[in-house]
């Protein structure tokens, strides 16, 4: 793969060309927060915004661009680390996250980031949304007081045989992540529990399970975000 | 002449809010006093709807200072709706929830006795508020005031080694527990570095126990003149009648010991219970249905359970039974020996938690086990301020349908409401002009019983006093505040 320049923060980084810019950046040790992407994801989805940065002096979100000759890139500025702290507050003010009662808290990658950003309150107010848990599931709860929409589930997870079970319904801010019966009834417990993985935040939850880590065996205990920086 | 009501708030060194009306007649003579719950919560009801697994967790957040009580309540009662029973629990699971509940006790216990309680009692009830606190208790004696606060911490450590974290910790799951103990958290609590050993522990406790005995020896008839309250008393009871904290029998006996409930499977407590609400308050009343509304309260707690047992399955616990009961007789009354049978119950916890920490189970890899799914789960547990219930009903989609939750503090609702009134009754005939002494005697009654008005109501916040005084046409004729 050949190489190219880059610049970012006005630094110099010789990287490949035409690969993802945030695993890019992580390998030069630059780590960009992101929410709906992770590393070795094949397609982005684009959904967050957490991943911000400027690239050409335009806003962009990092995990949608691949490298190119010449890119200057802006990252560790205050504006833009304000600003994705800003697009993480708008996260919690929208949906219902509580996290001391939460069993996802420790493995929730929205909680890791937003104590990676220090962030301690919220500038928005708060919206209290009406948000309903379906129950309807035999393996599976959502819990759609916490989904961010990020649409891991929907387009990154099939079961067994290869079919999406999640989807969206309705539109704008009254979207909705819903799963097929059928085929949610059919999922494995390890089918279940990659689900549950695989959503960044306590949306998706195994029924029955939940608590089953101690505190400091964690996901985001064991490999804080922060250390990684 | 007017009737009169005396109004006593906040109350200052309890846990919640709360406030006191004293209501006299037409002859001005005291006719009631009334313990206000002004807070509301309603947790209750925002744990209807969560799902059945999430309760120990999101329940444990009404109270910060009992709050592995409502977690191991909680899961106790939602072992049931995986169908497990404390008998069926894997040995670590039964083993490592006990402890925890027995550094809980230890910690709580000591915090109020030596923050809340010993500060009254040593250095005097009317001496001077702003020192009669457990910096004011070290500087009268400064070593124990030093055990008191590392006996605590002892119980914290428990709690964070059991639990994960010092409060609101996460372990207990349905049908067990996620984590036992490695052989590095066992010595910790062995070999004294940072925090006592457990032999020290104990060791201290009956330090404790000496240091009180001499002084309630001393000033007995003040401490037992303070409030006799004949009453029924309640608390799960172990096998053979002993004094148990974590699982049992349920087991009530009235003012001469006789038992009105035998052991019953607590199970069936809907059977005998009912609740009585009173417009002035958000607490409910809570009595046992075959002795009725006027009769059939009682009081919980460690003085309940002292009176209940018949015996204490730890030697050195028996023995200060024993010293307990030779000084008292078996069914005292006297509302300031809870702090008595409270320290009893420290002595108690330590010696479990050393029994415990040389037991091989609690290094088990078995934690977690299950049965067959049920749609109720009922928990009884002894907090350290007396028996705590609660009570789930969970659909078969698994979520909560139904919470119903009678802390300690509501059990001895109308007891803290009689030892007011006779508290109170005793000051105004005899000179109801003390002021000062009418508010710290009747908080000194109230705390007695180490209420946690926050949680009785699942209400948040400080709890100060005010006492007002209220005539017989409810005007409020004088006001005490602090
Ligand atoms: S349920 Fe989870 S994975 Fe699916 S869209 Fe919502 S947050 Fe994303
Ligand atoms: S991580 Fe880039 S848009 Fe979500």
């Amino acid at each position: 793969m050949s190489k190219i320049d880059i610049t970012v923060d006005g630094v110099k980084f010789s990287v490949p060309e035409n690969i993802n810019l945030v695993e890019a950046l992580s390998h030069q040790g630059i780590q960009v927060p992101t929410l709906c992407w992770y590393q070795g994801m094949d397609e982005c989805l684009g959904t967050c915004r957490v991943c911000t940065v400027k690239v050409g002096g335009r806003h962009s979100a990092a995990c949608t661009m691949k490298t190119q000759k010449d890119m200057t890139i802006e990252f560790d500025t205050d504006e833009l680390k304000d600003l994705r702290r800003g697009v993480i507050e708008l996260l919690f003010v929208e949906g219902n996250h509580y996290c001391p009662s939460c069993e996802k808290s420790g493995d929730c990658l929205l909680q890791a980031q937003a104590q990676d950003m220090e962030m301690t309150h919220s500038r928005f107010p708060y919206e209290f949304n009406n948000y309903d848990l379906d129950f309807s599931g035999k393996n599976i709860l959502l819990e759609r007081n916490r989904c961010v929409h990020c649409k891991r589930c929907t387009e990154l997870f099939s079961d067994d045989e290869g079919h999406k079970v999640f989807s969206f319904i309705g539109k704008g801010a009254e979207t909705r992540v819903v799963f097929d019966h059928e085929r949610e009834k059919k999922l494995s417990p390890h089918k279940a529990k990659e689900a549950m993985d695989l959503c960044p935040v306590g949306a998706i939850l195994v029924k029955g399970q939940g608590f089953s880590k101690p505190y400091g065996e964690r996901k985001y205990e064991k490999e804080p975000l922060w250390e990684k920086k | 002449m007017e009737k009169r009501k005396i109004i006593i708030d906040p109350v200052t060194r309890v846990e919640g809010h709360g406030r006191v009306t004293l209501h006299l007649n037409e002859q001005n003579q005291l006719e009631e006093a009334r313990l206000h719950i002004v807070e509301f919560r309603g947790f209750e009801k925002f744990v209807q709807g969560r799902p059945y697994w999430e309760a120990p967790v999101l329940v444990q957040r009404l109270c910060g200072i009992c709050p592995v009580s409502h977690h191991l309540c909680a899961a106790k009662a939602i072992d049931q709706i995986v169908g497990v029973s404390d008998e069926t629990l894997t040995p670590t699971g039964r083993k490592m929830r006990r402890m925890m509940h027995f550094g809980q006790v230890l910690q709580s216990h000591a915090l109020h006795y030596f923050y809340l309680a010993a500060p009254d009692l040593l250095l005097g009830m009317n001496s001077d508020v702003a020192s009669r606190n457990v910096v004011g208790l070290a500087q009268m004696n400064q070593e124990l005031a030093k055990k008191g606060i590392l006996l605590r911490k002892f119980g914290q450590e428990i709690i964070k080694a059991t639990a994960g974290k010092k409060i609101h910790g996460i372990s207990a799951v349905p049908g067990g527990i996620h984590k036992n103990m490695s052989d590095e958290e066992i010595q910790f609590f062995k070999d004294g570095k940072e925090v006592p050993s457990i032999e020290e522990t104990i060791q201290w406790c009956l330090e404790v126990l000496e240091h009180y005995k001499t002084f309630h020896l001393k000033n007995q008839s003040d401490i037992l003149s303070f409030d006799q309250l004949e009453s029924n008393y309640l608390s799960l009871i172990g096998r053979d009648g002993a004094l148990e904290l974590y699982h049992g029998e349920l087991r009530c006996v009235d003012k001469d010991g006789r038992k009105v409930i035998e052991d019953m499977d607590y199970l069936k407590y809907l059977d005998i219970y009912e609740e009585e609400v009173k417009e002035w308050s958000y607490m409910k009343f809570p009595f046992l249905k075959p002795l009725g509304a006027q009769k059939g309260w009682v009081r919980v707690g460690p003085l309940a359970r002292i009176n209940t047992c018949e015996y204490i399955d730890t030697p050195l616990a028996q023995k200060e039974l024993e010293s307990f009961r030779s000084h008292n007789g078996r069914m005292p009354h006297g509302t300031l020996l809870y702090h008595w049978a409270r320290l009893i119950e420290i002595l108690h916890c330590a010696e479990k938690i050393q029994e415990l920490l040389d037991d091989e189970d609690i290094k088990g890899e078995n934690l977690i086990t299950k049965g067959t799914r049920t749609n109720t789960g009922i928990g009884f547990i002894e907090a350290p301020r007396g028996t705590l219930i609660h009570h789930y009903d969970v659909a078969d989609d698994d979520q909560i349908t139904k919470c119903n939750l009678i802390v300690s503090t509501t059990h001895n609702n109308t007891a803290m409401n009689s030892s007011v009134f006779q508290r109170a009754k005793q000051i105004w005939e005899t000179n109801p002009d003390r002021g000062e002494e009418f508010l710290n005697e009747i908080e000194v009654a109230i705390r007695a019983y180490d209420p946690c008005l926050s949680c009785a109501t699942h209400a948040l916040g400080q709890m100060p006093l005010k006492v007002e005084l209220r005539d017989f046409n409810d005007v409020e004729i004088r006001t005490f505040t602090r």
